[in-house]
């Protein structure tokens, strides 16, 4: 017989996990208690429960492990919902261990309850309420099954404080299956089929993937280079993709949608034959529905059914994992004799290379004031001489895209970011969860200076842990994508979108034990990028950014691919935007 | 222009065997809230106690695509073992009970007593001034039978909702 808190503690440890993310209260103390005990799993306090989720989706996303959080009940947890539900919509796994009020005083409203499972039931891919310390063990254990099996996430096991300390047995995981949950992973090669007969008939063939292929695995990222260069077809990917196919590849188109490049979007527009693997039709990604790819047939491989058919009608629907859709579809490709239609493909690479002549993310550096494109590339182009493991995160908004534009990503499980949710204050947490699982790479979040201060808290935990994060903030003193939303549709009336009172990052960063740099100027820009790295400590750069760039191209709210706007001269601009796309987000 | 699929409207019953687990009629429920589907009814009980088994019927109505969104919506909750859509996959039997309460003296309750026969109605409580009647139907012949008892005295109504089977021998397993 074990306490609840050690049959946890063994539970994780049998399922692999080596770091918690978490903070103490009094209804989990008896697991800090058993934690001090023991030197398996290693603890990091964060100074929020939130960032300790991200932290956890940061750890998760570059490592492929379960990220694993511990908070106390009430507040602790109610902190963890906005992580919970970032992980939910970005498919992340993660394990939410909640402490929560005994459990004869459920329902009492005694201090510090909150009704957990009622709270993250829509947050969480699932969620369990310990009541039987003999069933205890069992829910660890399928809680892991659970949030990495099919379409990965978060689920919350929330632990009254009697169950922790009550005494009860230890079982080890089951080798059988789940009662009810077993999702396809094994594609059906029917489907397989149909979708190569499809693929090698396409004279505009278009490859897109999103956050399923790097779920998957690398090993899927590698199928999916193995799969475009074996049919020559061109690929995008999603934000959430990125990673997944070389961006220096020739036959990468860079990402696609809102913020996405004119020929990765105008070639989804006039494809007349889409495959999509482990992405979902996101609204930032399809634009105007009623005008998406409408010449098109479309193949969607989702290992989520829910995910098929929702936002856009396909034509062939391929349920399984990406990486074994991929290798399924390779076998296929080889084993269908039908040569592909090669004058008509060439044909489209013209067209394509015609659209890429516009050249549709160049920016002009001029005078002294830093463009922040120029600071992102710049960035990307001095990590990349120095060699060394680049890892990436963001915030949210216009830095973000930037980044995801100007930072060319070689490898999957390197670029970390919230693209369901959206959530500001996610970048330094994450950075801090990757750090951890990396502890010699080159950890880099690229910040804004509105959403750095969501969870600007965390420096701490830099400091205590010696994580050598860097922070690089493009600094315009605006949450600059609501400026420029304000700019485009709100006839420049900015409401609430000027970044008041900042902090002198200098200093903040110094009184954080950290290294504090600042670029007023294009001449101190690779200087101060050239230090940063070179420091081999948690630094924040403050880049001093031109305060009212906006990220381009755009497709507008509520239109269509075809309508997006290249830049800030392009004739008509955003002016054709409807009413109805303004309800947009 | 959009296929009919996306456009037309149609009935679905729905029905789930799922986990009999604390808070799995609260994930369900907060499914259709959740995502602004419809329920016309919902009805739920333990149908197998050795296998921890639960049945749930859902009436809801939709386009194609939104009724396949909602079956592979309940498919993937972890509780949930099987989901069918007895509308498509064929014929199936619907039935609902109700109790109904009438308050009445002389000829109307007379006239009560003569449409319960007609309908098949048991009478299960009689007081010199009320009747409860039970009966079980589709819904519409539950709608028919209320809609006599308006002008006859009807006070009180309570309905069970809509379980349903499949007819013939295939049947839904865990």
């Amino acid at each position: 017989m074990m306490s609840g808190a050690e049959i946890v503690l063994q539970a994780l440890k049998d399922q692999g996990v080596e770091v918690i993310f978490g903070y103490p209260g009094g209804a989990v103390l008896p697991l800090y208690d058993a934690l001090f005990q023991q030197n398996a799993i290693r603890h990091i306090l964060v100074r929020h429960e939130q960032a300790a989720v991200h932290a956890a989706e940061g750890y998760a996303r570059s490592t492929g492990k379960v990220g694993v959080v511990l908070v106390t009940s009430g507040p602790g947890a109610t902190n963890a919902v906005t992580g919970l539900v970032d992980a939910l919509m970005d498919s992340i796994p993660v394990i939410c261990l909640t402490g929560q009020v005994p459990t004869h005083l459920i329902g009492n409203d005694a201090f510090q309850e909150a009704d957990t499972t009622g709270i993250t039931r829509p947050a969480t891919k699932h969620n369990y309420l310990v009541k039987d310390i003999n069933k205890l063990a069992g829910v660890v254990h399928e809680a892991f099954y659970v949030a990495k099996a099919g379409r990965p996430g978060p689920v919350v096991i929330d632990l009254p404080k009697d169950i922790l300390i009550g005494k009860g047995p230890y079982t080890e995981a089951p080798q059988t299956p789940h009662r009810s949950y077993r999702p396809q992973t094994e594609p059906d090669p029917a489907a397989i089929r149909q979708a190569v007969r499809l693929l090698k008939q396409a004279k505009r063939p278009v490859v897109y993937t999103g956050g399923g292929v790097i779920n998957s695995g690398p090993e899927a990222s590698r199928l999916l280079t193995e799969f475009v260069r074996m049919t020559g077809f061109p690929c995008t990917n999603t934000l959430m993709g990125l990673g997944a196919y070389p961006s220096s590849d020739p036959q990468f188109l860079g990402m696609l949608g809102m913020h996405g490049t004119y020929e990765a979007n105008l070639a989804m527009h006039g494809c007349d034959v889409m495959l999509n693997i482990g992405a979902r039709f996101d609204d930032r990604v399809t634009g105007r529905l009623n005008a998406f790819a409408p010449q098109s047939k479309k193949i969607h491989a989702d290992i989520d059914p829910s995910s098929i058919n929702k936002n856009v009608a396909v034509d062939v629907a391929i349920v399984g994992d990406a990486g074994r859709v991929l290798q399924a579809l390779i076998e296929a490709w080889r084993a269908d004799a039908t040569p592909q239609d090669k004058p008509a493909l060439t044909e489209w690479w013209r067209t394509i290379d015609g659209w890429r002549a516009k050249d549709c993310l160049r920016y002009r550096q001029e005078g002294s004031i830093i463009k922040p494109q120029h600071a992102i590339r710049r960035l990307y182009e001095i990590t990349r001489e120095s060699g060394r493991e680049t890892f990436i995160t963001t915030e949210v908004g216009q830095h973000q895209m930037w980044a995801a534009q100007y930072f060319g990503f070689e490898k999957p499980n390197h670029w970390m970011t919230s693209g369901g949710l959206g959530t500001m204050g996610y970048g330094l947490p994450a950075a801090m969860g990757v750090q951890i699982g990396h502890p010699d790479a080159l950890v880099i979040d690229i910040a804004g200076e509105a959403s750095i201060l969501m969870n600007i808290q965390e420096m701490g935990t830099l400091a205590q842990y010696r994580l050598p994060v860097k922070i690089f903030i493009l600094n315009n003193e605006y949450m600059g994508m609501v400026r420029q939303w304000q700019e485009l549709l709100h006839g420049g009336r900015y409401s609430e979108s000027y970044s008041a009172a900042l902090p002198d990052f200098v200093k903040l960063a110094e009184s954080f034990h950290a290294t504090g740099l600042r670029a007023k100027t294009v001449d101190d820009l690779d200087r101060v990028i050239r230090e940063m790295l070179a420091i081999d400590g948690p630094v924040i750069a403050d880049i001093a950014v031109d305060k009212e760039e906006n990220c381009f191209p755009m497709i507008p709210s509520g239109a269509a691919h075809n309508e997006m706007i290249l830049g800030p001269d392009q004739e008509g601009g955003v002016a054709g935007v409807t009413d109805e796309g303004k309800v947009l987000v | 222009m959009p296929d009919s699929s996306e456009t037309t409207l149609r009935n679905a019953t729905i029905a789930v065997l799922v986990e009999n687990e604390a808070g799995i009629l609260a994930r369900v429920v907060g499914l259709f809230s959740g995502r602004g589907y419809n329920i016309e009814s919902l009805t739920v009980a333990p149908v197998d106690e050795e296998r921890r088994l639960s049945r749930i019927t859902i009436v809801t109505s939709g386009t194609d695509m939104v009724i396949e969104q909602i079956k592979a919506q309940l498919d993937r909750l972890v509780p949930v073992h099987k989901v069918a859509d007895l509308t498509l996959e064929g014929p199936h039997l619907a039935r609902e009970m109700m109790l109904i309460k009438v308050v009445g003296t002389g000829e109307q309750r007379m006239e009560a007593l003569r449409l319960a026969d007609a309908f098949r109605a048991r009478v299960v409580d009689a007081t010199t001034g009320s009747l409860v009647f039970e009966m079980t139907g589709s819904g519409d012949k539950l709608d028919a039978f209320i809609a006599l008892m308006q002008p006859l005295g009807l006070k009180e109504v309570s309905r069970t909702g809509v379980v349903a089977i499949a007819r013939g021998a295939g049947s839904l397993q865990a």
